[in-house]
């Protein structure tokens, strides 16, 4: 459908994203073919195939149902799949013992749909069970500095490393989260709806927190929204999960160019509209 | 995955001692690198990173910290460094990691001086939920149409019915014990038949009515409190209100009424096959054959003996469901509530069943009914 050339050129917006990671290599922080997951009768995938470039910001979006959570769950050992293939930095994870890959899951941080804080720690111990567990060996006090300054860097006021889980309102809680995902400075970040149940004002500065980690710290950020301005404002690229499969890749105006129902349905309805004309509005002003 | 980072000292031409780094400064590489370096003191000028390679965010707070506690000066460090480490330098707050514990003294009394007032206003709180249902079953009766049948039906099928095996395995064995250890010491004084005795005024007076009560307060009542928490946590009892339908009387009455009728019904079966376990041990062990054992139950066991149980019951059945749907009600917050909130209704089912049980002997035996 799409020949070598252009793909390359085109970025990868095609309807056959299998088609395009055939041929590009080496920078592919995350690989993904072939797919399946299923529960019981129900297909939730089916050979799906995704890229994850090195550096990107990746959003993946889909309606509710197409498994983005599950799909994010596979590539993280959560969710064992019925078939197909999964590699991330290179290292293929399927069917290896947790030991086996454990120096991959060293290099990746998860901030999960409702930050699944450990209720009975402070935010600051949070952080530093992740550190613990993994580098046992490093000397408490450094720890106990490393907790506080990640929280910091993770824009929560330095007051909030004492507190409770409970003591914080939800954007402070993902912050939490992220403060937590990112214990063991990861270079990938896995964040499952970051700025869901905010307000619009708290949202805007998760986004914000997300693009300033990945400038400052080199992350590469896979992202799983419904947030249209979070899409327009952060993501390099958008993946789009629909037909039990990841449709199309590439940034919004090259998803637009496609004449899929869905896509054009999800950045063309009114909301999609009003966050488009609204990130133009803002990227002028900057 | 790459070089364990180090670092020695050096000396320039003019007298300033520089700490040149090596090695990638990671998470995973700088292993001992912190402790050493607080034990090598602050005695240089300068911190030379051009000999690095990968660095990260926790490489960058050391090399930021160091540099912070000796006053020295970073040289040679590439854009990443640099970066992070500024990055990181905005991050650096001093603070607790845990919230300061107050003066042990303080916090005993305050303790105490908690469970005190806890214990009070749950107290408080207790008669006033029982008083809630009073009047809502005041209310009902008066409109004998808004009861829930269904509701009720339904709840005599769990409190109930479906109790029925575990508290009939639970008094058959009972009987049985209570046979055997009344046999083993009777015996000592010739006077083993009075084990039926022992059998037929236990299980009918005491233990029928309260080895039930105990059984339905770990099963119906920490379900209820359970239920009626998560209930609270889901809003559906604050949608419940707002619709205009009394959460007492949709959620807490039907699971009152189970409780009450069923126990008297519960603790009677209860006691039944008591006395049908400790039957069958004196069959076996003492030779008493079940006809012979069964005439002298009757009588042995007065009358009033099963009246006693019979009145104890619904009272127990009362505290157990006020008990467990109050400790439900109070539940707020988070998930953890439920299962401390669920707890605390079994403890305070049995403890009250028990400090009633003491009052109900005394008062029985006061008007004469021994």
């Amino acid at each position: 459908m799409v020949d070598e050339k252009q793909a390359t050129d085109n970025h990868d917006a095609v309807l056959d994203p299998s088609n395009d990671a055939s041929h590009v290599s080496g920078d592919m922080l995350i690989r993904v073919k072939g797919l399946r997951n299923s529960f019981g009768p129900q297909v939730v995938h089916e050979n799906l195939d995704l890229d994850v470039r090195k550096g990107e910001i990746l959003g993946v979006v889909g309606g509710s149902g197409t498994g983005k959570s599950v799909l994010m769950r596979s590539i993280i050992g959560l969710q064992r799949p019925d078939e197909g293939s999964i590699e991330v930095f290179g290292e293929p994870l399927l069917d290896r013992s947790v030991e086996e890959t454990m120096d991959v899951r060293k290099r990746w941080g998860v901030l999960f749909q409702g930050g699944a804080l450990f209720s009975t720690l402070t935010v600051a111990e949070n952080v530093m069970v992740p550190i613990r567990e993994y580098y046992p060996k490093m000397d408490r006090s450094f720890r106990r500095e490393v907790a506080r300054y990640k929280v910091c860097l993770s824009g929560l006021p330095p007051e909030a490393s004492p507190k409770y889980p409970s003591e914080l309102s939800g954007g402070m809680r993902k912050r939490a989260g992220i403060a937590r995902a990112l214990a063991l400075d990861p270079e990938l970040l896995f964040l499952d709806e970051p700025t869901a149940g905010l307000d619009p004002v708290g949202a805007a500065a998760v986004d914000e927190l997300t693009q300033e980690l990945q400038q400052t710290l080199g992350l590469t950020v896979f992202l799983i929204t419904h947030d249209l301005d979070t899409l327009h404002t952060i993501c390099d690229r958008v993946a789009v999960l629909a037909e039990k499969r990841v449709i199309a890749v590439g940034t919004i105006p090259e998803l637009l160019a496609l004449d899929h129902p869905w896509i054009q349905e999800y950045f063309n309805g009114p909301r999609g509209r009003t966050a488009a004309t609204a990130a133009k509005k803002v990227a002028e002003a900057k | 995955m790459a070089d364990t980072s180090d670092f020695v000292e050096e000396e320039t031409g003019e007298g300033v001692s520089v700490l040149r780094f090596s090695g990638d400064l990671s998470i995973a590489t700088i292993d001992d690198l912190p402790e050493r370096l607080r034990d090598y003191g602050t005695d240089f000028q300068q911190i030379d990173l051009s000999d690095t390679g990968y660095i990260d965010t926790v490489g960058a707070w050391l090399i930021h910290r160091t540099a912070r506690d000796s006053g020295a000066e970073i040289i040679g460090a590439n854009e990443d460094a640099e970066r992070l480490i500024a990055a990181v330098s905005q991050a650096d707050h001093d603070v607790e990691v845990r919230p300061v514990p107050p003066n042990p003294v303080k916090r005993v009394l305050n303790e105490i001086g908690e469970a005190v007032t806890t214990a009070f206003s749950t107290l408080g709180g207790l008669i006033g939920f029982f008083g809630a249902i009073l009047i809502s079953l005041g209310a009902l009766i008066m409109h004998p149409r808004r009861i829930r049948w269904n509701a009720v039906i339904q709840r005599f099928d769990v409190v109930g019915v479906r109790a029925l095996g575990i508290i009939g395995l639970m008094s058959f064995l009972i009987g049985m014990v209570i046979a055997q250890q009344g046999a083993v010491q009777l015996r000592q004084f010739g006077a083993e038949v009075f084990t039926v005795n022992l059998v037929g005024r236990l299980t009918f007076r005491e233990l029928g009515v309260l080895m039930t009560a105990i059984m339905v307060a770990g099963r119906s009542g920490s379900a209820f409190a359970a239920q009626l928490g998560t209930m609270k946590l889901t809003e559906e009892i604050d949608a419940m209100r707002t619709i205009g339908v009394s959460p007492v009387e949709a959620l807490v009455l039907p699971r009152f009424l189970a409780a009450v009728l069923m126990l008297p019904l519960l603790g009677f079966y209860s006691s039944i096959i008591a006395i049908i376990g400790g039957g069958l041990l004196s069959w076996v062990e003492l030779g008493i054959t079940p006809a012979t054992f069964f005439a002298r139950i009757r009588e042995v066991v007065p009358l009033t003996d099963i009246y006693i149980g019979l009145v104890k019951a619904p009272v127990f059945g009362a505290i157990i469901a006020v008990s467990g749907c109050y400790q439900g009600m109070q539940v707020k917050g988070n998930a953890e509530e439920v299962g401390s909130r669920t707890t605390a209704a079994v403890v305070q089912a049995i403890f009250l069943v028990i400090v009633l049980d003491a009052f109900f002997a005394m008062f029985f035996s006061w008007i004469g009914w021994d």
